[in-house]
């Protein structure tokens, strides 16, 4: 059965609260979900209060400064900090976010940073993706020939190009799968809207040769037909790509080739 | 403890190689529902207040008869292919096969009252 409540283990319990910084006039309340695997205690909400007036404007900028100034056990991942390597994606204000590329002033209230939902956490704010990566490696994300390797390159038309606009640009940052239902209940077998995203970019592609195969390993009651078009993984995908669109398409191709 | 590598646990069994068709099914029987349904609820409202013996006879028609058979020979073979989703999303292991058999009996139940029940009305009819 599906579970609808946490495990004793992991409800969230009140953490620390750190001092204000001294003498600061624009501050603002970070409440962070912190957990170590080494010291067998339930997850606990850490409060951190940040001087906004010595502080970037992202969500990262203030990570980075609690990380360096206030609390050095805090664990999170980044990187390239512009929204490109995908690291930094984790639930700030009740939404799957990229932290560099989200403002802090985009936050009404008090800021509340926890890592990606319903996924394994390695540590505080750094969610296992072992599996997401694997799901998609399985849909083979990368150009499958059968005829003799062309002298120059491959060609592709400009209006088949454009066709992978939109699909080419993921990031893997996993925001969209962890943003959907479908993949909390059935991640195991489910796809996820990133690696069929990802599919359908390899689908469509007006040089790829492996169409038919690539849609026979798709056409699974779980692997693609768990999606039910709740569109959680568009509204969220910060790079503003349409993952439930391609997977809608698959659907369609699905159907083309039967009906 | 199970040593198996990320890419074994993440294609499981392999394809199934099905499911378009379920999807198709539900497509079909979804858009006969949309013309099915506001003549199945014209058929029941103008039998509404009706006599026991009148209402044996309108059902006894062909146009009532065979609309309401429709309605629920297509409402539950729907019904069948939409709880199956639900019981894929929300069960595992045993009960997941379990409920889907629980489903498929119950819809072919009441198919099968359903269309005894319309069956009968309309021998009466005939033999009146």
């Amino acid at each position: 059965m599906v579970q609808f409540t946490l495990p004793k283990n992991s409800q969230i319990r009140v953490g620390k609260t750190w001092p204000k910084p001294d003498g600061a006039t624009n501050v603002k309340k970070f409440q962070i979900y912190r957990w170590d695997p080494d010291t067998g205690e339930n997850p606990r909400l850490d409060t951190y209060f940040v001087d906004l007036d010595k502080c970037g404007p992202m969500v990262l900028d203030a990570l980075i400064k609690i990380k360096n100034e206030i609390d050095p056990t805090l664990s999170f991942r980044r990187s390239c900090r512009e929204g490109i390597c995908g690291s930094c994606a984790m639930v700030i204000d009740g939404g799957n976010r990229l932290a560099c590329i989200f403002g802090i002033d985009e936050i009404a209230g008090d800021v509340a940073i926890y890592p990606l939902p319903h996924m394994p956490v390695v540590k505080d704010l750094i969610p296992d993706l072992t599996h997401f990566y694997a799901q998609h490696a399985s849909v083979n994300p990368y150009l499958q020939t059968k005829s003799p390797t062309p002298g120059k390159e491959w060609k592709q038309s400009i209006e088949d190009r454009k066709k992978l606009d939109g699909l080419y640009e993921c990031i893997l940052c996993a925001s969209c799968s962890t943003a959907c239902p479908s993949y909390w209940w059935n991640g195991d077998r489910y796809l996820g809207p990133a690696a069929l995203l990802t599919a359908y970019r390899w689908i469509i592609d007006s040089r790829d040769e492996a169409t038919g195969e690539r849609l026979d390993e798709l056409e699974d009651p779980f692997k693609l037909y768990r999606c039910h078009t709740i569109m959680n993984c568009t509204n969220t995908c910060p790079k503003g790509l349409n993952p439930a669109k391609a997977i809608a398409s698959i659907k369609h191709m699905m159907v083309e080739r039967q009906v | 403890m199970r040593y198996i590598t990320p890419r074994k646990a993440a294609a499981g069994l392999g394809s199934a190689h099905s499911g378009t068709g379920h999807h198709w099914a539900m497509t079909v029987s979804a858009c006969a529902l949309i013309l099915l349904t506001p003549a199945f609820l014209l058929v029941v409202g103008s039998a509404i207040g009706l006599p026991r013996e009148a209402l044996i006879g309108y059902f006894g028609r062909p146009y009532p008869g065979i609309v309401t058979a429709l309605f629920v020979i297509v409402g539950m073979i729907h019904f069948i292919k939409g709880t199956r989703i639900m019981i894929d999303d929300y069960f595992q292991g045993t009960a997941r096969k379990g409920a889907i058999i629980i489903s498929v009996i119950f819809s072919w139940a009441v198919i099968a009252a359903a269309v005894f029940a319309l069956a009968k009305m309309a021998f009466i009819t005939i033999a009146i």
